[in-house]
């Protein structure tokens, strides 16, 4: 294969496969990018995995853990479509936790309460499938298939979350107070999830132009603050941005200017979350070592002895 | 009768519950993906039991509690589950230990309890028995690459054994359940088949059981170690700061 077939697949809106001949800024970009999503799934494990012990009841219990379940089984299959493009689940690990590769830093935000994992859910969760859906139709082959299933599993983590928002906002006084200091810590995080404005967006032309992005941050953007307005007002709660208001001409809600630079701050990385979240991951991969090199030790001596 | 057959069943919801949570607590810190995986896998399977066995429990007492009563308003005095399930993590091996003495006990009450002359439990029983295979292997599958990996894991293989090994006779036949196996809403006792199973499995590893090692009981009672306590607080708080909500 050549530029010439990998163009005329690209028009053509088809797969690019594994083996297929592809540039060389296509397939680091992939990589860059499914590495990025994979961390952000193990990354995020963790603001939920530690209210799995302390979810209030066994039902919430039993959902909360297929959800963080799931998220590692995403990130599983994510490492299989970066590893088809050649690089081993290892040393995108490495670069997870040297910091060299970064994760989505909407998990670089406190979980201090409950609400905050119905919010994760109902918010997080709901902007991650904006941004996943058109990943389903993705030119490169592993990422658009593993994207369909991971959609389908995103979809049951949004509702669960709005389950949640929902029980809080019709329960108790402090149930609903709750639930609202969450909305108003994850509305502008969540709408800063979408990436920079278009203006600022350095990758999406290029991106949008090879099939691996197919609309705009901002259309996204605009896409996600439409469907989750009513939401809110269904469950009595009140976004914090002031500026918001459904625009009659435009048929889409108007809203206020998401502060960029504290944007900018989360990307770079500052504040005492992102340590604290990768520690947690290579404390994990240090303390696992032992085991995982039991694990081949045991597979090698098992060859022998069957050579043997 | 019904008294005792609702100490059974909390005995065994706790059991459980207290596992499940413990294994819960492995969760993003597990030696790899797939075994964060596993561990949640086997962690919710087993809160699926406690699920069954406390609603089960709520309608043999008939006071109207329901699952969330048994699990969050109980304080640990109450709670009837064998010492070994809230033994703290300790590394992969003793964690491992743990579950392989857990999974055999806990596959051959419930291939017992297919026969049980309670329904409820009887189906509760052909499900759980399923589950509980597939737990078995893992933990098996993990002892013998421990104890048969690098020198390392053998040892560590062998402490987590040694470590836990005081605590297997209170999995084993309750001494105050006579009755219940006589009527038949409790099947037959597991103690020796429990031991053969698990002397197998530690020959597998190249492990060996610890030769005089004291029996520690007292949980199936309610006398508990000083690990329960903390386990339940962490559980617990947030339900008992909001009496009388829904979640």
């Amino acid at each position: 294969m050549s530029q010439e077939q990998f163009d005329a697949l690209i028009q053509a809106d088809e797969r690019i496969e594994p083996d297929d001949w592809m540039p060389d800024d296509y397939r680091s970009t992939l990589v860059r990018q499914i590495a990025q999503h994979a961390h952000s799934e193990i990354i995020g494990m963790q603001p939920e995995g530690e209210w799995i012990t302390r979810a209030p009841s066994l039902r919430r219990k039993a959902i909360l853990t297929a959800k963080v379940q799931d998220e590692a089984g995403h990130g599983l299959y994510l490492y299989g479509a970066a590893e088809s493009l050649g690089t081993p689940r290892s040393e995108l690990l490495d670069r997870l936790h040297t910091k060299t590769q970064k994760y989505s830093s909407i998990f670089n935000y406190a979980t201090p309460e409950w609400a905050d994992v119905g919010a994760i859910g109902w918010l997080v969760d709901g902007a991650a499938i904006m941004n996943q859906v058109p990943l389903c139709r993705c030119s490169f082959g592993p990422y658009g298939r593993a994207m369909v299933r991971i959609c389908k599993e995103e979809s049951f983590h949004q509702r669960q979350g709005y389950q949640i928002m929902l029980s809080l906002s019709q329960g108790t006084p402090a149930q609903k107070a709750m639930a609202q200091r969450a909305l108003e810590r994850w509305w502008w995080p969540s709408i800063m999830m979408f990436g920079p404005p278009d203006s600022a967006s350095s990758n999406t032309g290029r991106s949008m132009a090879w099939g691996i992005k197919r609309y705009t941050n901002d259309e996204l953007r605009q896409n996600f603050v439409d469907a989750t307005v009513p939401q809110a007002e269904l469950l009595g709660l009140t976004p914090p941005d002031d500026a918001l208001v459904w625009n009659t001409e435009r048929g889409h809600y108007d809203f206020g200017e998401p502060d960029w630079d504290e944007f900018a701050r989360m990307v770079r990385g500052e504040g005492e979350i992102p340590d604290l979240r990768i520690g947690v991951r290579r404390a994990a991969h240090d303390d696992g070592d032992w085991v995982r090199k039991a694990a081949a030790a045991y597979v090698s001596k098992q060859a022998e002895r069957s050579a043997a | 009768m019904t008294t005792e057959l609702l100490n059974h069943v909390l005995r065994q919801g706790d059991r459980a519950l207290v596992l499940s949570h413990r294994l819960a607590q492995w969760i993003t810190h597990a030696p790899s993906l797939e075994e964060d995986m596993a561990l949640a896998n086997i962690s919710l399977d087993l809160l699926g039991q406690t699920r069954h066995l406390y609603t089960y429990a709520g309608e043999l007492e008939g006071e109207g509690n329901d699952e969330d009563y048994f699990a969050y308003w109980r304080d640990a005095a109450a709670f009837r589950n064998p010492l070994l399930v809230e033994q703290p993590n300790g590394d992969f091996a003793v964690t491992i230990a743990r579950q392989v003495f857990h999974d055999h006990a806990a596959l051959l009450y419930w291939e017992s309890m297919t026969e049980s002359a309670d329904v409820t439990l009887g189906a509760l029983a052909a499900r759980a028995r399923n589950e509980t295979a597939f737990h078995l292997q893992h933990s098996t599958g993990w002892l013998v690459r421990l104890g048969d990996g690098t020198d390392e894991s053998h040892r560590r293989a062998q402490a987590g054994v040694d470590a836990l090994w005081p605590y297997t006779s209170e999995l084993l036949d309750a001494d105050d359940e006579g009755e219940l196996r006589s009527s038949g809403l409790i099947g037959k006792p597991i103690e020796t088949a429990w031991h053969e199973a698990v002397a197998d499995t530690l020959l597998n590893a190249g492990l060996h059981a610890p030769i005089d090692a004291e029996q520690c009981a007292g949980g199936i009672h309610g006398v508990h170690s000083e690990h329960l306590e903390p386990l339940l607080h962490e559980m617990q708080h947030l339900a008992r700061a909001h009496p009388g909500a829904s979640w």
